[in-house]
């Protein structure tokens, strides 16, 4: 399946992947009302230190610690990709204990449920912002082998 | 003659179900269980009792689970006995099922030690099941003055689930601190202080010496009024069905990493066995609902003539209370690090270049990375130390590393 490739060769850092995570994420249709005076909690976030910077979101795991270990049953793979219910998580972070990447975290929500990338397919762009967002093509969006 | 029986129908049992469908798109699984629920999270019996879920949403899998397994369930029936010899299980209304892979997810049940004057105190509930939470939570009102004995998991997500509908909580532990099976000295008070914000009030150290009908005389000379009463001492393993035909049991059913026990045929997962903790290179009960999954779909597999290990189990939690989130793994021996910055608590042991566990409270971002140093047992001088001390990120590992892990 299509998954997402971060190559830190050429990640400038720049942080722009977070913002269009954030802004497609956001349920709104204007990127400046969306994301103006909001501190973001996007589900791509970027490591960066001495120069060196890189993007991280869910892998999409074959072997998914976070579906298996989850205690209610809301973290599901359909079609290859890991899903979040929202509706059922109660917040109680077993995921966030099971991901090796650290790539599943606590949203905003008073409820304190999980969020984590699901490749914008859930939400109205279609398809993974921080891809299309990246200005240096340091994330990709491609099948491999 | 069901090809596969499946004695239970919670986690390990669900796990084996999707193991074996894996597999074996169409061998008969029969799935026989106590409780005559739809499978649901046990876990999640606290969060029903204060609102954060509901009976449909605390389903553990959909409506239409088992037809689309096709599984043949027979709920509220009970397993008395297995003859492996004719490799047929009885049940307690005198039915037999033969079987020819046999799955034992039989669970814990709370343990109850002898406690003078227990049988006085008429209002006495325990905290397992989802029939255990439907019975306090018509028990208490807004009067009730609850006594739960037990400051360990199932004790005090008892106490948050209803601190907002009754009077009062009281907590008596013989320990000297809260949750001593996950959680250091200096941890154990940063969270017992939260709760005690919260108004538990908390006996340590002590237990109860005798009990009348609204009264529990404590071995340090307090006296406790109540009127609800909820054990939650400990749990113990269902091991008999594999005991009583002389399969291998120590505190749980001994099984291996393919998941199967000493008897030809016979499996078992979840809070009924024990299993290798590689933290600390021993075995034992480790009644964690990640482990029971990974247990039952491990066997799932290797019952329906697949081939998989599950070889890197450790003890770990995730849990909460009123707010202030707790995530830890592993063992707590060798040297260790302390971080009491902006308020949270974090620990990391470690010894002979391996991170051997860690304890998080409050902040517990990316936790995670640190469970897969202790699972992987990745020799520490193969990353940076001191960043990974620090938070946990994957900047910390070498470059081949992380294209390993992003890149691939």
């Amino acid at each position: 399946m299509k998954r997402i490739y971060v190559d830190e060769k050429w990640c400038l850092g720049c942080h722009l992947c977070e913002y269009y995570c954030a802004f497609a994420n956001s349920g709104k249709d204007d990127m400046a009302k969306a994301l103006k005076n909001v501190k973001i909690n996007p589900r791509i976030q970027i490591e960066e230190k001495d120069g060196i910077s890189f993007a991280v979101s869910c892998r999409h795991c074959e072997e998914p610690l976070c579906v298996k270990g989850c205690i209610t049953g809301a973290l599901s793979v359909v079609d290859g990709v890991i899903q979040i219910d929202s509706d059922k998580c109660v917040g109680c972070y077993t995921c966030v204990l099971s991901c090796p990447y650290g790539a599943i975290m606590p949203s905003e929500s008073d409820d304190g449920v999980v969020q984590k990338c699901e490749l914008c397919l859930k939400n109205s762009h279609g398809k993974p912002a921080c891809v299309e967002g990246c200005p240096n093509r340091a994330i990709i969006y491609e099948e491999k082998e | 003659m069901s090809k596969y029986v499946i004695i239970g129908n919670s986690t390990g049992a669900i796990g084996c179900v999707e193991g074996i469908r894996s597999v074996d798109k169409s061998g008969e699984i029969t799935l026989i269980a106590s409780e005559p629920h739809h499978t649901y999270s046990r876990p999640l019996i606290s969060y029903l009792l204060c609102g954060k879920t509901d009976e449909q949403r605390m389903k553990y899998r959909s409506d239409s689970f088992y037809k689309d397994n096709k599984v043949r369930k027979m709920l509220g029936k009970t397993v008395v006995s297995v003859d492996n010899n004719a490799k047929k299980v009885l049940l307690a209304d005198g039915k037999e099922v033969p079987y020819e892979k046999l799955m034992i997810a039989t669970g814990s049940v709370p343990f109850v030690p002898p406690m003078d004057g227990l049988d006085k105190v008429k209002k006495r509930f325990s905290f397992m099941t989802l029939d255990d939470a439907h019975k306090l939570e018509k028990a208490i009102t807004p009067q009730s003055k609850v006594l739960i004995v037990g400051a360990g998991l199932i004790g005090l997500k008892c106490a948050e689930g209803i601190n907002d509908k009754v009077k009062s909580i009281t907590v008596v532990d013989l320990a000297d601190r809260i949750l001593p099976s996950i959680l250091d000295y200096e941890g154990s008070a940063v969270v017992r202080r939260h709760i005690e914000s919260k108004g538990v009030k908390f006996y340590l150290s002590d237990s109860v010496k005798t009990f009348e009908k609204n009264k529990a005389a404590l071995v340090s000379g307090a006296e406790i009024d109540f009127d609800i009463l909820v054990l939650a001492v400990g749990v113990r393993p269902c091991v008999t069905l594999i005991s009583d035909i002389g399969g291998k049991v120590n505190r749980g059913i001994v099984t291996d990493d393919k998941c199967r026990t000493s008897l030809k045929d016979i499996y078992a997962a979840g809070d009924c066995t024990e299993s290798h903790d590689v933290s600390s290179n021993t075995n034992k009960v480790m009644a964690l609902l990640p482990n029971a999954y990974m247990q039952g779909e491990t066997a799932g597999i290797n019952m329906a003539g697949g081939n998989a290990h599950y070889d890197n189990a450790i003890p770990m939690n995730a849990i909460g209370f009123f707010g202030l989130h707790i995530i830890t793994a592993g063992t707590y021996e060798g040297e260790s690090y302390t971080s009491t910055a902006d308020g949270n608590y974090k620990k990391l042991f470690y010894k002979s270049n391996r991170l051997k566990g860690y304890i998080m409270i409050g902040d517990i971002k990316r936790a995670g990375i640190y469970t897969s140093l202790i699972k992987k047992r990745t020799p520490l001088c193969s990353i940076d130390f001191e960043l990974i001390k620090e938070k946990p990120q994957l900047m910390a590992f070498s470059r081949k590393a992380r294209k390993e892990f992003l890149a691939k």
